[in-house]
């Protein structure tokens, strides 16, 4: 565990030999015609992405973090390979400000896209700067050497190893990604199942997460958050928080409330103190949770026609309409979220298990009324991270904490309801969909109409702050307005139809706080249009995957499409015996991104409603694969997240408060009901890499929904799918 | 002052003796196998074995198992010398974010010191009580059958 945090130039004296004076300024002969791959634009200098110590470790300094997708693991052997160099030489640095690129946030399933581009390029040119460095060092024309490991030879058997080759300053350059890096079909390591680095230490107890971290002196916070949103602290004993064993701060500004003691439970007792004293002014302005449909759609909203197409078809026969809805949805991570901070002569240091290093620096910054070169913050890993969850409130509560014991670092752990309640949630969302059929049961027109909350409101944008505790403060710091964009994603169809609609009424209002949450829109459009597909090829009297095929003209789609039914052994014009079912569910992740195809089987238990998902085949077009195991675990992953949301999830509550505090009342998905998931992989080598963390979930929901239809004979459209309703349509 | 016997070895603490088994582990031995999900006892992440027996070490006090031999991840193998179970989460990656494997790994020795031969259904009711919010059931059913085979041979 990188517990110690460097600075550029400690790190530099610790790379004996090599003193990096590094700076993030802009590239002075960088033109701004030419865009440099990737993220290396963001930090157009070679040591920005490397070093190499005299003995050959190559550092690596990436902005991407680990949030259990296996992303260093895949990071360093892009490295590995353009460098040439072993992968146990290769040490990865990852989100800490001030020591790695501004990557912005790991999220949207692009750390391969831009990430894995940026490195590539960075150390393709690395290599190629080492070999001319031996050239002159050995008299010799460059085109005669070899590199492997790390060791540069000559055609007469002399050697150089970079770490004799990497001198001082040797990377201190503009990068201008004009190094071709290897083409495919000479990798070794690219495109390989190498392990996980991270699995060794996390399976055996090694310190791999932020709540491992213990640092000198090190004590623990707890906070205490209002019950509900909206209400407002009014009075609480803070006296008799404070004479509890161990207690060593009782914090309060407004309506944030916190706890410092010199031991864990200790701050936990102090937090059962606070909780029993504390008084609320509660408000009761949630809406009804049985009716939240009905309340998007009668909210003020902002609309947007997010695609139209229209040309002259054939005439309409019949139209049919459908409408979809899901609920609000949890991250549910493992962890609750966990941070540590402290803060010492008006310098904070904060861990945290952010996806935005910089982004979450910002707006601390701006909180505590620090300068942003005053405070670092290093990612350090949390439990599985699926989007923006409460890592960076958590670094914020700690920092708060922090302040009232100057000079010691404050490890601040949510509790369970902390996190199950105060976790941005995924918005509800309804769909509606029609489509227009002609004679020959051909879609002339489709229409996609779709209501839902924010789907990105994450630190770091301008116009406020974006972090819990700052509403909560008695100076409250407005909330800066989400990034809209998310709600309509995947709602535009990938298949060709002649007309087309698609309609997004963005509700600012939040009675949840809603943010990013695994794909976004994308899992409940997907759902939607995939599932409304299923019923217009029903109505049409075709096979649901000859239906989408014959809409589909970009091969790669078609290609996942028949490897999965193909896999699936999927037969046209299977009758249900009303128990088992079997669907379908196809997307392109964002249209741009990973295609996913599934096939899904489920069993209805009639009598009790319950679904049961059996198995799940799958296959994935990523582009060029990094680390096939990693990407299978990556889609077999969303499947079965996926599944359980499908099954299962919705937050809870009344009109005052969160009620789903606990796995009782947010349960997800438990062993026993966990599908057997195949996973098949189409490898592309030379096309572009594509994040596969996020494009299974929509796909497999539909193909869940599609098979529960088939099962029953009646149509699934809304979820969690509801046993009640399930029994109700079987009688 | 409590004296716990932990990973083979007696450790006097001074804590209150209804502080959490979690906490002294964690906090006063420095153990990082056992984790924090839920302290409610729902999602198994703090698994312990006490005697060779799967327990919840977040709703557990420290005075209730004095006398009692705990076990932790570190205490079944190491980096260097893992454990059959060990090896096998490593072989076959049944970890994404790896937050759940302490728990998986130390229920699963409790299967498997019992039940050296489980079928797949033994084992997902075994861990049925087990949380995982990556997904990574199937490797960790794998991993768990590797390790039988390679307990018995």
């Amino acid at each position: 565990m990188t517990a110690p945090l460097l600075t550029r130039r400690q790190f530099g004296k610790s790379m004996v030999g090599i003193v990096v004076a590094f700076t993030f300024a802009p590239a002075l002969t960088w033109s701004a015609e030419a865009e440099l791959p990737g993220d290396l634009g963001v930090a157009p200098r070679l040591e920005a992405w490397l070093a190499i110590a005299p003995d050959g470790t190559v550092t690596i300094f990436t902005g991407k973090v680990e949030i259990g997708q296996g992303v260093l693991t895949a990071l360093a052997q892009i490295a590995a390979e353009e460098l040439d160099v072993a992968l146990p030489a290769i040490r990865m640095i990852s989100g800490q400000t001030g020591l790695t690129p501004n990557e912005g946030f790991t999220s949207g399933s692009q750390s391969m896209e831009k990430g894995g581009a940026a490195l590539r390029f960075a150390c393709a040119e690395a290599r190629h700067i080492l070999l001319d460095q031996a050239a002159t060092r050995l008299a010799v024309p460059v085109t005669t050497l070899k590199a492997a490991d790390g060791v540069v030879t000559a055609a007469d058997g002399r050697q150089l190893s970079y770490g004799e080759l990497a001198s001082s300053g040797l990377f201190h350059r503009d990068a201008t990604a004009k190094v071709a890096p290897k083409p495919p079909a000479e990798y070794k390591i690219v495109g390989t199942s190498v392990p996980r680095r991270d699995i060794p230490a996390k399976v055996t107890g090694g310190a791999s997460y932020v709540q491992d971290l213990r640092l000198p002196g090190m004590v623990f916070g707890r906070i205490v958050r209002p019950p509900g949103p909206g209400a407002v602290l009014t009075t609480v004993d803070m006296e008799a928080a404070r004479r509890l064993p161990g207690i060593l701060a009782v914090v309060r500004d407004g309506s944030f409330l916190g706890v410092v003691a010199l031991r864990e439970e200790q701050a936990i007792r102090g937090r059962e103190a606070l909780l029993r004293s504390a008084k609320w002014r509660e408000t009761t302005t949630l809406p009804d949770e049985g009716r939240i449909h009905a309340w998007l759609q009668a909210q003020p909203d902002e609309v947007a026609m997010v695609s139209e197409k229209r040309s002259a078809t054939a005439p309409v026969v019949r139209r049919l309409t459908a409408t979809f809805t899901k609920r609000y949805t949890a991250h549910a991570s493992l962890a609750p979220s966990c941070a540590v901070a402290e803060m010492s002569e008006g310098k904070l240091r904060v861990w945290s298990h952010t996806q935005g290093v910089y982004p979450l620096r910002a707006s601390l910054a701006t909180v505590l009324k620090l300068d942003p070169e005053d405070i670092v913050v290093a990612h350090v890993e949390g439990s599985g991270c699926y989007g923006h969850n409460g890592a960076d409130d958590a670094a914020l509560d700690a920092a708060l904490l922090a302040r009232a014991v100057p000079g010691r670092p404050v490890k601040l752990q949510w509790m369970r309801d902390d996190e199950a309640a105060w976790e941005p949630f995924g918005s509800a969302m309804v769909m509606q969909l029609s489509a227009d059929l002609s004679a020959d049961n051909g879609i002339v027109d489709w229409q996609h109409e779709l209501w839902s909350n924010i789907h990105s409101s994450r630190p770091g944008r301008v116009g406020g702050v974006n972090l819990l505790a700052a509403e909560h403060l008695a100076v409250p710091f407005a909330a800066a307005q989400g990034q809209s964009g998310g709600e309509d994603r995947n709602a535009v169809p990938l298949y060709d139809f002649p007309n087309q609609k698609i309609i997004r009424h963005l509700i600012r209002k939040m009675p949840l706080r809603t943010s990013a949450l695994r794909t976004l829109g994308a899992y409940g459009n997907v759902f939607a249009l995939e599932s409304f597909l299923d019923e217009v090829a029903e109505a049409a009297g075709v096979d649901p995957v000859a239906y989408r095929l014959r809409y589909l003209s970009d091969p790669r789609a078609r290609a996942v499409i028949e490897l999965a039914a193909g896999k699936a052994n999927w037969r046209p014009g299977v009758k249900s015996d009303g128990v088992r079912g079997r669907g379908f569910g196809f997307a392109m992740y964002k249209n741009l991104a990973c295609y996913v195809a599934c096939v899904a089987d489920v069993s209805v238990n009639r009598q009790s409603g319950q679904v049961s998902v059996t198995r799940v085949v799958a296959a994935a077009d990523a582009g060029q694969i990094i680390n096939p195991q990693g990407l299978e675990m990556q889609i077999e992953g969303g499947v079965i997240q996926s599944t359980s949301w499908t099954l299962l999830e919705a937050v809870r509550f009344d009109r005052a408060r969160v009620t789903s505090r606990d796995w009782e009342s947010y349960p997800i998905l438990h062993f026993p009901a966990v599908p057997k998931v195949e996973v098949h992989l189409i490898d592309r080598p030379d096309e572009p890499s594509l994040g596969g963390g996020e494009a299974s979930t929509g796909p497999a929901a539909a193909a869940i929904a599609n098979a529960v239809s088939h099962a029953l004979g009646r149509r699934v459209r809304h979820l969690p799918l509801d046993p009640g309703w399930i029994k109700g349509a079987v009688l | 002052m409590v004296t716990l016997d932990v990973n083979g070895k007696k450790h006097a603490v001074d804590v209150s003796p209804d502080t959490p088994l979690l906490y002294v582990l964690r906090n006063d031995l420095g153990l990082n196998g056992p984790k924090f999900g839920c302290g409610l006892g729902q999602c198994g992440t703090c698994t312990v074995l006490m005697d060779g027996r799967a327990v919840l070490s977040c709703m557990m006090t420290a005075a209730a198992v004095v006398g009692r031999k705990i076990v932790t991840l570190e205490g079944l193998g190491s980096l260097e010398k893992p454990h059959p179970l060990q090896q096998a989460f490593i072989a076959e990656q049944a970890a994404q974010c790896g937050y759940c494997a302490n728990g998986m790994i130390m229920k699963s020795k409790e299967l498997l010191d019992r039940t050296p031969d489980p079928s797949e259904v033994q084992i997902r009711s075994a861990l049925a009580a087990h949380l995982c919010r990556c997904g990574t059931h199937n490797n960790i059913i794998r991993a768990v059958q590797q390790a039988a085979r390679e307990m018995k041979s």
